[in-house]
């Protein structure tokens, strides 16, 4: 077995990076655009709850939302719902006859602290759940180590251990510490077989900002270049604003172009977006201004 | 042709010009050589300064009608060269002209340039900036401290020089060569100081580490003074390459020996060639070809007058020289007051450089 | 296990993206409901808009309709301007206490940034420019321009250290049209604090914004004449620049009109700074972030439709990453929107002029004939207007006319080295020497090539970034002098 090399990859001006990042969100979107925006972001959510008071019941009413969001209209259902491997078999069930799928995080999610052979068996059950996705996360220990090869065989044995379900690759960036190294670790995952590289667990305060999410489509786009495949992107963790949504989406349609415009590769993983963007959307068809109250909290 | 010489008419100089060294009436003859008739030119009023270092009478070296010393040796003729390049070369063309004393007797000869002794010497500053620009400052420092100290070494030819053939008393002779050191070592002082004095750190609102320096302009003409031979002559030299500028002098004064004796003083004081490069001979002459110039950068002149002046900056327009005219003082006391010395005159030959370096992880 | 992605780097062909209409961008246009203008403008002399003749008519370069008329001045009419600026020097301006002449300034740049958005559409109708720039940069730097030199008008003796500064007295100044209100800026701001009192002449295709600053004059209550625009083309610059009572002038524009005003004031001691054309090298080395490079290339030769002096109209990029970075590049350019200058979604906005458009079609098409490449961006055109695709040369040769000639519009002449020394030949061989920007991700590198390229100013891992405090300006043919920051304070005052 030949030991796994970083490619020569470019580095990143951090300075440079955070103004082209900013630089989108100056852009104007408005009327149709908004509301296509909007349908999309929705289409494009994967609606999460990943806390340890999760039960049952809070994922069967998740799931109901994740199929039919906004009730008196037409909307389209949410990309996914996320949650904790022992509530697949819950969430699974709960999504029968819709196309919401199922994904799930493992992998000693949030940290990666644990044993790879527990760690692989972890997904493997969870697959075999019902999973659809699985979001596992890097050992951020063993990548600031330098440990790339190590980073490179967890990534490849995970996504063998998938199977059939396609794997998303959470780097935490916010614990990685410069972009250079968001650079790094998502070449790593994406030579490792990765279907999706994502941002954050969520579990850390710096999540998805534009800019690492930048620095993560230019790494993808590289990787189209050299190998022709279209790998997915995930930012998730402190997306809560409608306006944030179409942000990404402007920063995806500029840089990566439409073919990234799907579900299929791109996802917004948010727990509390969805309730402003159908307030957005509201607010788009009756011209009005809306309330939190008029929205089902999950 | 006569070049008649300009006064600048200014209040503090005026009820001394009459008495004063000033630029010679150069009588040019159609021939190779043109006579130099200088006005009287002493000026006793003043107390002769206190010659702290000399030890015996400044004209034990003069050259007496025939060119021999007090004792009666015959002295072996001087050819007074340009310094081009680091070498003392005769004009191209080989014309001279002469210089004459108080008296009208031919004291010796120079050269009288010719513009393509101006274009080799514009070539030898060029291939000498960017090496003169990257030594250090220290370094540049060092040199030109080398010069001031070597100026004092000739104090008594410089003195006796002055005498004879700038017609001035030995005591005027002195408070020039004395003054001419001292300008020199200030200046000398300055390379490693004046970036430090003028440059800034610019707080931006953006994430950049931005400065601005100085930065040498490249190669400067230099229009010397038409009078102060020696002391005139540093106090435009010294601040034009102290920042790392090469130079191209071109010389025509009352006495323009004085600059080949300071071309020889700079020649032993590790000066690079090609960094001061020295010219005697007729500013109407050269100037157009040297304000004209396309690979020179800048002009620095003093003593010029309205038409020289005017014609330097139209023809400085070609390539957007930078041109900067200092105000010559008309009394050596102006000339060796310190007001004669500035941080500010080294501005006009440097450019600024804003640089923007990101920072960032 | 091996990396795939090695395998395959080499045996395929870059892939293309996709740059359609799946999600288009609805058109939003800034509204123009409450700015206002005059149909008809003369000259602002001695404090009050006074009537001109010869007017000549300024057009929204986007639609080819007339905004405006405006007056010619003759030399009378400069005159009588220079004659109210020497006067308020004499009688207020000049012996003003400094703080008050900086509380002045101060409330100039208050009064810019509460009009700013009136300004920014205003600039956008009259210049062309995307009213995201006119927004985002040009009208915010006009008012920190003011606020900052405000800050220098009780200090300056602090600024040159064992010298005595005075001002100089009248200041004629000229300007050009691809920043105008800006340039304005520039200009009366250092002169201001320094003392001095101006008369100002912003460019034919370009006078709105300065009568709309000539108002915020008026409501700042400025003495009369410290402060005097007059209108009209050359002739009237020239007359300002030959008048005998103008002490110093200052020029941005063509190095061609710079020489003409270097001529034109020989035999004077006018002092004269000059901001004049550049031909910028953007130097790509092989180690430079290679993305945000592809993006610093962009806002190099992009930004305000390239019509910018210190452009980055040079690219060099160096032979091991050409390949990358010319693809990237193109691939940038598909994204590029050009069109309405008032859609806050245009990146690339109207050519100022026709006059302009037909320099730009005549070098263009001179590249083409010397066997460069061309490449232009897909983006649709507007129907009307001046407008030019974004366009990029490959193949070019040193000795090209579009790897010399300044073209001030969005062509992009792209050139290959291979070492640091050839990049640094390159870089410096030109008469121009405004601007430069180096990219690499080698701190030492940055600071060496840097310091050897011999611009005014030179940009690490970015490009076309102006502020306040950071003195611009340029060497060689490029002009002399520097705005912004302390050294700009210099040329508006006597230093001894």
């Amino acid at each position: 077995m030949q030991t796994y090399r970083l490619p020569k990859i470019p580095t990143v001006d951090q300075v440079q990076v955070e103004s082209r990042a900013a630089a989108f969100t100056t852009r104007s979107i408005k009327k149709g655009a908004k509301k296509a925006a909007l349908e999309l972001a929705i289409r494009m959510m994967d609606l999460t709850t990943l806390e340890g008071m999760d039960t049952e019941g809070k994922v069967q009413m998740m799931c109901n939302k994740a199929m039919q969001p906004m009730i008196g209209r037409p909307c389209p259902s949410v990309a996914a719902v996320c949650v904790y491997p022992t509530l697949v078999g819950v969430a699974k069930r709960a999504l029968v006859g819709s196309d919401v799928k199922v994904a799930a995080v493992a992998t000693a999610f949030p940290s990666g602290q644990s044993f790879l052979p527990i760690r692989l068996e972890e997904i493997r059950q969870t697959v075999a759940e019902g999973a659809d996705e699985i979001d596992m996360v890097i050992s951020r220990g063993a990548f600031l180590a330098g440990e790339y090869a190590r980073i490179y065989d967890e990534v490849a044995a995970s996504k063998q251990a998938c199977g059939p379900a396609h794997l998303k690759v959470i780097l935490e960036t916010g614990e990685l510490g410069t972009y250079d190294q968001v650079r790094k670790a998502s070449q790593i995952a994406m030579d490792a077989g990765a279907d999706f590289i994502k941002t954050s667990t969520g579990k850390v305060s710096e999540a998805a900002t534009l800019p690492v999410t930048l620095v993560m489509f230019e790494a993808v786009r590289d990787f189209f270049f050299q190998t022709g495949k279209r790998i997915g992107i995930k930012p998730a963790g402190g997306i809560r604003k409608a306006k944030q949504a179409w942000q990404y989406l402007v920063m995806v349609k500029e840089t990566l172009g439409d073919d990234w415009l799907t579900p299929d590769l791109f996802r917004l993983g948010a727990s509390s977006l969805l309730n402003d963007v159908l307030m957005q959307l509201q607010r788009l068809e009756t011209g009005n201004y809306q309330s939190s109250l008029y929205f089902s909290e999950d | 042709m006569t070049q008649t010489q300009k006064k600048k008419s200014t209040d503090t100089t005026q009820k001394k010009s009459p008495e004063t060294a000033t630029a010679p009436n150069v009588e040019q003859t159609n021939g190779s050589e043109s006579s130099v008739s200088p006005k009287t030119q002493a000026k006793s009023a003043n107390p002769p300064p206190t010659a702290r270092f000399t030890s015996s009478a400044p004209n034990d070296h003069r050259l007496v009608g025939g060119g021999r010393t007090d004792s009666g040796r015959l002295m072996v003729h001087k050819t007074y060269k340009m310094w081009v390049g680091g070498k003392f070369i005769r004009s191209e063309q080989g014309r001279v002209l002469g210089l004459h004393n108080a008296e009208g007797d031919l004291v010796t000869h120079y050269v009288r340039a010719s513009r393509k002794d101006l274009r080799d010497a514009v070539s030898a500053a060029r291939s000498a900036q960017t090496p003169w620009a990257t030594r250090s400052a220290f370094n540049r420092g060092q040199i030109l401290f080398r010069a001031a100290e070597m100026i004092d070494a000739r104090r008594e030819s410089l003195i006796a020089r002055l005498q004879e053939h700038a017609n001035l008393s030995a005591a005027e002779a002195a408070q020039e060569v004395d003054a001419a050191a001292d300008r020199m070592f200030w200046y000398a002082g300055w390379t490693d100081k004046y970036i430090q004095v003028l440059s800034s750190v610019n707080p931006v609102a953006s994430s950049f580490f931005n400065f601005t320096l100085p930065e040498p302009t490249g190669v400067v003409a230099i229009f010397a003074p038409t009078n102060a031979p020696l002391l005139g002559l540093v106090s435009l030299i010294a601040p034009v390459i102290l920042s790392g500028n090469t130079c191209v002098v071109l010389v025509e004064n009352n006495a323009p020996t004085l600059a080949i004796e300071l071309s020889e003083i700079l020649a032993t004081s590790d000066f690079p060639g090609g960094v001061v490069n020295i010219l005697t001979g007729l500013r109407d002459e050269l100037l157009p070809h040297a304000a004209g110039h396309m690979d020179i950068n800048a002009i620095a002149s003093c003593g010029g007058n309205e038409a020289q002046d005017r014609a330097i900056q139209i023809a400085a327009c070609e390539s957007v020289k930078r041109v900067h005219f200092f105000e010559q003082p008309q009394t050596l006391d102006a000339w060796c007051s310190e007001r004669q010395q500035s941080l500010y005159s080294i501005l006009p030959f440097v450019e600024w450089k804003t640089a923007w370096h990101p920072i960032g992880v | 296990m091996t990396t795939k992605t090695n395998e395959q780097a080499h045996s395929r062909d870059m892939a293309s993206l996709l740059f359609g209409d799946l999600w288009g961008y609805a058109p939003s246009p800034e509204s123009t409901d409450h700015v206002r203008y005059a149909q008809r403008y003369g000259h602002f002399i001695n404090g009050r808009f006074v009537e001109g003749k010869d007017h000549f008519s300024s057009i929204n370069p986007a639609t080819e309709e007339v905004i405006a008329e405006f007056a010619s001045a003759d030399e009378a009419e400069v005159d009588r301007a220079v004659q109210a600026a020497r006067a308020a020097y004499v009688g207020v301006w000049g012996k003003m206490k400094p703080a008050e002449r900086a509380k002045y300034i101060y409330r100039l740049g208050r009064l810019i940034q509460e009009n700013a958005r009136e300004l920014a559409i205003l600039e956008s109708m009259d210049g062309g420019k995307p009213i995201k720039e006119s927004r985002d940069v040009d009208i915010p730097l006009v008012a920190a321009h003011f606020l900052y030199y405000a800050g220098w008008a009780d200090k300056l003796h602090y600024a040159f250290p064992g010298a005595t500064v005075s001002s100089i007295g009248v200041a004629g100044q000229v300007i050009p049209w691809n920043f105008p209100l800006l340039m304005a800026a520039w200009k009366l701001a250092p002169a201001l604090a320094a003392g001095n009192t101006v008369v100002l002449k912003p460019a034919e295709t370009t006078p709105l914004t300065a009568m709309k600053l000539a108002e915020l004059c008026q409501e700042a209550d400025l003495p009369a004449g410290v402060v005097n625009i007059v209108n009209g083309a050359g002739r009237t610059g020239a007359a300002i620049v030959k008048h005998p009572d103008v002490d110093k002038v200052a020029f941005t524009g063509s190095t061609e009109v710079g020489k003409i005003i270097q001529r034109a004031i020989a035999g004077t001691r006018k002092r004269l700074t000059l901001e004049l054309g550049g031909k910028g090298a953007n130097i790509i080395f092989e180690d430079a972030p290679i993305d945000q490079a592809v993006e610093g290339i962009i806002q190099g030769i992009f930004f305000n439709q390239g019509h910018v002096c210190c452009a980055g109209s040079r690219l060099l990029v160096q032979e091991s990453v050409a390949k990358e970075v010319i693809q990237k590049l193109r691939i940038r350019m598909e994204s590029l929107r050009v069109g309405d200058p008032l859609d806050k979604n245009t990146d690339v906005g109207a050519i100022n002029s026709r006059a302009q458009l037909d320099k730009i079609h005549e070098l263009v098409q001179s590249g083409i004939d010397e066997g460069a490449h061309i490449h232009q961006s897909a983006c649709h055109l507007p129907s009307r207007g001046f407008f030019f695709r974004p366009t990029v040369f490959t193949e070019v040769s040193q000795s090209h006319r579009i790897a010399q000639e300044e073209i001030f519009g969005p062509v992009l002449s792209v050139l290959t080295f291979r070492t640091p020394d050839e990049a640094l030949k390159k870089a410096n061989n030109s008469p121009y020497g405004l601007s430069a920007g180096i990219w690499s991700d080698k701190g030492s590198k940055l600071f060496s090539v840097a310091g050897a390229i011999r611009a005014g100013v030179v940009w690490g891992n970015t490009y076309n970034q102006f502020d306040p405090a950071s003195p611009f300006g340029g060497y060689k043919e490029s002009g002399f002098g520097r705005e912004g920051g302390l050294h700009g304070l210099k040329p508006y005052l006597e230093v001894r």
